[in-house]
């Protein structure tokens, strides 16, 4: 763990904890996580010359520190060593993320990875906007900053509000794939007016960040379940 | 206010600016930006002059006109509410040129901002460029000792403190990475430059090295913080856990873990303060009576039979009260072994109590009103009823179809909330469970009484058999692992909603085990009384034996007599020891049940399940035994009795706590094996809630209730005489005395005389309820005044509804009248944001206004707006419900992309 440590700059490495509320140890963690992974990919792209490196995720994710994983990036790192810095950019597809087994259950995954992604065409996470994931989802993150990003998971179209769709598309993933589970039309928009009728403030159909922000900051158990621990 | 008139004015040209403001690009936030561009594009007419009018809002506060200083200040602050600070940060990155530019978010800037995107950067832009040379000649006069003027040197140190801030907050500020890391550097650099600047000749090495220092400190803090977390233990089993039974069945692991660390911090308090001291220092065993195994024990003490019902040798122990001499001071030290041992009685009960309200105090902070939470049955289960923690398949297929289930429910609810048939025979049903369990409640307690009655006849007769020695501890364990199960199957008849469900069942087992424990201490009393009235005879027959032995006759008178062997010399029972030892006894079989109970119940069920499914006649892993679910009420219960057993105990043995800590210690790994192993998900997944502050509530009871008998017996009955600590004391708290008559200075024994005084008493608890009562109506008038507040805006609200209203029949081309509407609501904006800002109105006041509001005129908007749901809705600007307040929700992504939801007319 200290050579990686030593490795992600001293410097960087408190400017990030800084700027999330994660510890060293978590930020090292998906250094492991995200990186790791990623690196031994690269190695297999170079070597094989195969296009899609197979997502290795599934490798680490019992013990993401078992040190195989460990000697796999100690290994690979005197290579990129240059690169450390650069590869800290490098994009991380969709698909090893979602193999996390933090994330394989989660029903909004994909919503998750959307809305931290910031590349342009919105596939894939580079490890700073996995630490923005984990620091919004880990335990010390302000309610604020919570259901600020809660809002924009839910909101499936990127509009800005929670319109008719959105919750819709959002009952959905909640009560799972499953036939025998679904909502039926009526029971839906049952639903979803009886959600409008409680949360939105303004009458305006649509549910915005302020209404929605209202409505979670009396909930008592939504900071204790949003949460994702690495 | 001159401003907003302005602003106005400027609204009829601004329109087409507005509207490409609205839709203007910002760094960071690309998609929200892009939808809401094109919609303002598409848009024409109302939605684009809404925006300008926003805009113009924003303008009106966040643009500083240059030279005025007073306005550039509240421009600025205005302005990193309204705008997130990004153009701020621009701005400042522009002018101070001491930045490489952020290359794509400058890029996007030139290239795609419009024009008066550009604009509101260049006002600032003139301004900061004034300030600019100022504040540089600021810097460099100051680093050549001149001294500055006040006022400059305020404005500096204020945008110091500034960018300190937005460090400090940055964290929670919803921004990409690579954003915040920019904004970081950016700031901190500012800081480091300016910082010099501030202070004056020797003041400015001082504030230097205060700098210096305050880094270091946060530093070290943050390292602190990293070990800190290093050192908890237990937390990857723990995160196992979490995402296979997700937050319900984790929270009891959580507190076994906190459970685990109050106990190490109490057993270091009574190991290191009492019995090591002791072992060390006090006289060795065998040297007098009380540390003696007497002559007729002597044969078996070390059978294994009688070690483990805690006689024997160990009984004659340092693990008990009444192996402790009452030597006023032991070893070279001279170590107060009596005062540090009543000391440390009182204190495990002081840390335990300050560490309880003190974690339910942090737990309660930043929570809001329960009763709330029947406003937004839906909201809540719609928005919050993921259990993000869940990474196991199974258990998410569970909680899928407990949200079904549970909405299905609640529409169900909702559409037949008004009928009422079925609401008797539920509360026939209610009345008839609690019934039967308070007649189970009774039956246990009379139980319970009636065996221990028969122990003390037992501990009379001889050769009593295993059975009969163990009566108490058997019926009481089984007791504890029948009635749960139970009392589980009459609740089912109650038909609670989970949740509802598990604090019924908690609160049934606490008064279960309650009254168990407390009959247990009545029998046990009844029993420490007969012992004490048993005492003086005992000690008049050691008296006369002792005198016997020194005045027989027949032994040569020149020689002087070898004392009395320890051993023969006849004694007290001691009850207190006697005491400690049931609480052993207790502690340890409770211990073994709940294993035994695990092995059984759990782990062989989970095995006969597993192995005999491939050849059986039904399905058993979804049929009848099927695997058991984790019992968390049962298990945080028995915890908190344990507990309650350790805190009555630790008085009377010492030793307690410590094998009370291994028992954690090897509950923590056979627990989290027993779950991963053997237990299967709830079928109905629920979250853990506030239940933690709930289980901590019981513990503070549970602490309470074993206060109350072992401050009993320290005020009220005599020690032992030949015995522990305070033996030949009237009372156990004279050690107090002692101390402070003999080793206290006069005076301080005297401030003591003169504080135990019932005359400074009395008015010191009549002051604490003064105290209490002014707080309270502090609390109460603070109430009406948030109440007030909310009907103020309540009328606003109905003012809003009118309005919109008037727009709503009204055309979709903008007339005259609506920049007067427009300034009126500002104004009244205005108006309500000078109320709320005392500090009595905080952020969740705030929201509750807004919550308010809207709720209560609902009928309002209603008959005033008839076909509200495809006619535009047009908010008057001047009220957007997050304009007023909650800088931090606001930021460019929202504004950004809030307007596109207002849809263009047909």
């Amino acid at each position: 763990m200290g050579g990686s440590g030593s490795r992600l700059s001293k410097e960087l490495l408190a400017e990030y904890q800084d700027l999330t509320f994660l510890t060293k140890q978590e930020i090292l963690l998906s250094v492991y996580v995200v990186l790791a992974p990623h690196l031994v990919d690269n190695e297999q792209q170079a070597r094989s010359g195969n296009e899609h490196g197979r997502p290795i995720a599934e490798n680490t994710d019992s013990s993401p520190l078992s040190t195989r994983a460990h000697r796999r990036f100690c290994e690979l790192l005197p290579q990129e060593q240059r690169s450390v810095e650069s590869s800290l950019q490098a994009q991380v597809p969709f698909e090893q993320i979602l193999s996390l087994p933090e994330l394989k259950a989660n029903p909004f995954k994909e919503r998750i990875c959307r809305v931290f992604s910031t590349s342009p065409a919105r596939d894939s996470l580079s490890f700073e906007d996995f630490l923005d994931l984990l620091s919004v989802f880990s335990d010390t993150a302000t309610p604020d900053i919570k259901s600020h990003y809660a809002f924009r998971i839910f909101d499936f179209d990127d509009d800005g509000t929670l319109n008719r769709e959105d919750l819709s598309r959002l009952v959905n993933c909640l009560t799972g794939e499953g036939e025998d589970t679904r909502l039926s039309a009526s029971e839906m928009k049952q639903l979803i007016d009886n959600i409008l009728e409680e949360s939105d403030i303004d009458r305006d159909g649509t549910i915005n960040l302020s209404e929605f922000q209202h409505v979670i900051s009396r909930s008592p158990d939504f900071a204790s379940s949003f949460k994702i621990v690495l | 206010m001159s401003h907003q008139v302005n602003d106005l004015k400027e609204e009829a040209q601004g329109r087409v600016k507005g509207r490409a403001r609205s839709g203007s690009p910002r760094t960071g936030d690309r998609l929200g930006r892009r939808s809401s561009s094109k919609q303002t594009l598409k848009a024409e007419g109302t939605p684009g002059r809404r925006g300008a009018q926003r805009s113009q809002k924003e303008r009106a506060g966040g643009s500083p006109s240059p030279g005025s200083p007073r306005r550039k200040q509240t421009g600025r602050r205005r302005h990193r509410e309204e705008l997130g600070e990004q153009e701020r940060s621009k701005a400042e990155r522009t002018c101070e040129g001491r930045r490489k530019r952020d290359e794509r978010a400058s890029f996007k800037e030139h290239t795609a901002a419009p024009k008066k995107e550009k604009e509101i950067p260049r006002k600032e832009e003139k301004s900061k460029r004034q300030k600019k040379p100022r504040s540089s000649s600021l810097a460099s006069s100051a680093s050549g000792g001149e001294s500055l003027s006040e006022e400059k040197l305020a404005r500096i140190l204020e945008r110091v403190e500034e960018k300190k801030q937005l460090i400090a907050t940055m964290r929670s500020k919803p921004w990409p990475m690579a954003k915040k890391l920019t904004e970081l550097r950016e700031a901190q650099e500012f800081v480091e430059k300016y910082e010099g600047a501030l202070g004056k000749g020797k003041g400015k090495r001082l504030y230097a090295y205060k700098m210096l220092m305050a880094k270091k400190w946060v530093k070290f803090k943050r390292d602190f913080d990293n070990f800190k977390t290093q050192c908890i233990p237990w937390e990857m089993k723990i995160k196992d856990i979490e995402s296979h039974f997700g937050s319900s069945v984790a929270s009891y692991f959580i507190f076994l873990r906190w459970m685990y660390g109050v106990n190490l911090v109490l057993f270091g308090l009574i190991f290191g303060l009492v019995i090591i001291p002791e072992v060390l220092m006090g006289m060795p065993y065998g040297s007098i009576p009380r540390k003696t195994v007497p002559r007729a024990e002597e044969e078996k003490a070390m059978d294994f039979s009688v070690l483990w019902d805690f006689e024997g040798y160990i009984k004659y122990s340092a693990l008990f009260y009444g192996y402790y001499n009452n030597q006023r001071t032991i070893g070279w030290l001279r170590y107060r072994l009596p005062m540090a041992y009543f000391m440390v009685g009182v204190s495990v009960f002081g840390y335990s109590l300050m560490i309880i309200i003190r974690s339910m105090a942090s737990n309660t902070q930043g929570s809001t009103g329960e009763g709330e939470s029947d406003n937004f049955t839906f909201s809540f289960k719609m928005f919050t009823s993921w259990d993000y923690l869940i990474g196991n398949s199974e258990t998410a297929d569970n909680k899928y179809a407990s949200i079904t289930t549970s909405f299905k429910e609640s529409i169900v609810d909702e559409q037949e909330s008004n009928k009422e048939e079925n609401i008797h025979l539920t509360r026939f049903l209610r009345v008839l469970a609690n019934f039967l369990i308070i007649c189970c409640l009774c039956g246990s307690g009379y139980l319970i009484y009636f065996v221990v009655k028969r122990s003390q006849q037992f501990s009379k007769m001889q050769n009593v058999s295993w059975y009969e020695r163990n009566e108490v501890e058997i019926v009481m364990s089984l007791l504890g692992m029948f009635c749960p199960p139970l009392f589980e199957t009459i609740a089912a008849l109650e038909n609670y909603h989970p949740r509802t469900g598990l604090k019924w069942q908690l609160g049934r087992i606490f008064a279960l085990f309650l009254g168990n424990l407390y009959t247990f201490l009545l029998a046990l009393m009844d029993d420490v009384h007969l012992k004490l009235a048993n005492e003086e005879t005992i000690k008049n027959i050691t008296h006369w034996t002792l005198f016997n032995y020194y005045n027989s006759s027949g032994w040569n008178e020149s020689v002087p007599r070898p004392p009395l062997h320890p051993a023969d010399v006849p004694r007290g029972s001691c009850w207190e020891t006697a005491v400690g030892i049931e609480f052993m006894r207790l502690t340890v079989s409770d211990m073994l049940v709940t294993y035994i109970t695990i092995l059984l119940v759990d782990f062989l069920r989970a095995c006969f399940v597993r192995f005999m499914n491939y050849c059986w006649c039904w399905d058993l892993e979804a049929g009848f035994p099927s695997y058991a679910e984790f019992d968390i009420s049962g298990n945080v219960l028995g915890l908190i009795f344990n507990q309650g057993m350790i805190w009555m105990g630790s008085f009377y043995a010492p030793g307690l706590v410590g094998i009370n800590v291994l028992r954690l210690l090897t509950s923590m790994y056979f627990q989290c094996w027993a779950v991963m192993s053997s237990n299967v998900p709830h079928e109905r997944v629920f979250k853990a809630s506030r239940s933690n502050n709930f289980y901590m509530g019981l513990l503070l009871l549970v602490l309470f209730l074993s206060l109350l008998p072992v401050a009993y017996t320290i005020m009220s009955l005599p020690p032992s005489f030949d015995c522990g600590p305070f033996s030949g004391k009237n009372r156990m708290y004279d050690v107090l005395q002692e101390t402070i008559e003999n080793d206290f200075p006069t005076f301080l024994g005297k401030i003591f005389a003169f504080l135990a005084n019932p005359g400074l008493i009395i008015p010191a608890i009549l002051l604490m309820f003064l105290a209490i009562y002014y707080l309270n109506s502090v609390s109460k008038s603070l109430s009406r005044a948030n109440a007030q507040l909310r009907k103020k805006i309540q009328v606003l609200r109905e003012v809003e509804k009118s309005h919109k209203s008037v727009k709503g029949k009204a055309t979709a081309r903008d007339s005259e009248d609506t920049p007067k509407s427009s300034s009126k609501n500002a104004i009244q904006l205005q108006l309500t944001k000078e109320e709320t800002t005392p500090p009595s109105a905080s952020k969740s006041q705030a929201m509750d206004k807004k919550a308010q509001g809207p709720r209560t005129s609902n009928s309002a908007s209603r008959t005033t707006l008839p076909a509200s749901g495809h006619l535009p809705i047009s908010r008057p600007p001047g009220i957007r419900p997050d304009s007023g307040h909650a800088p931090s929700q606001t930021h460019p992504w929202r504004s950004a992309s809030g307007k596109s939801a207002q849809r263009p007319p047909r």
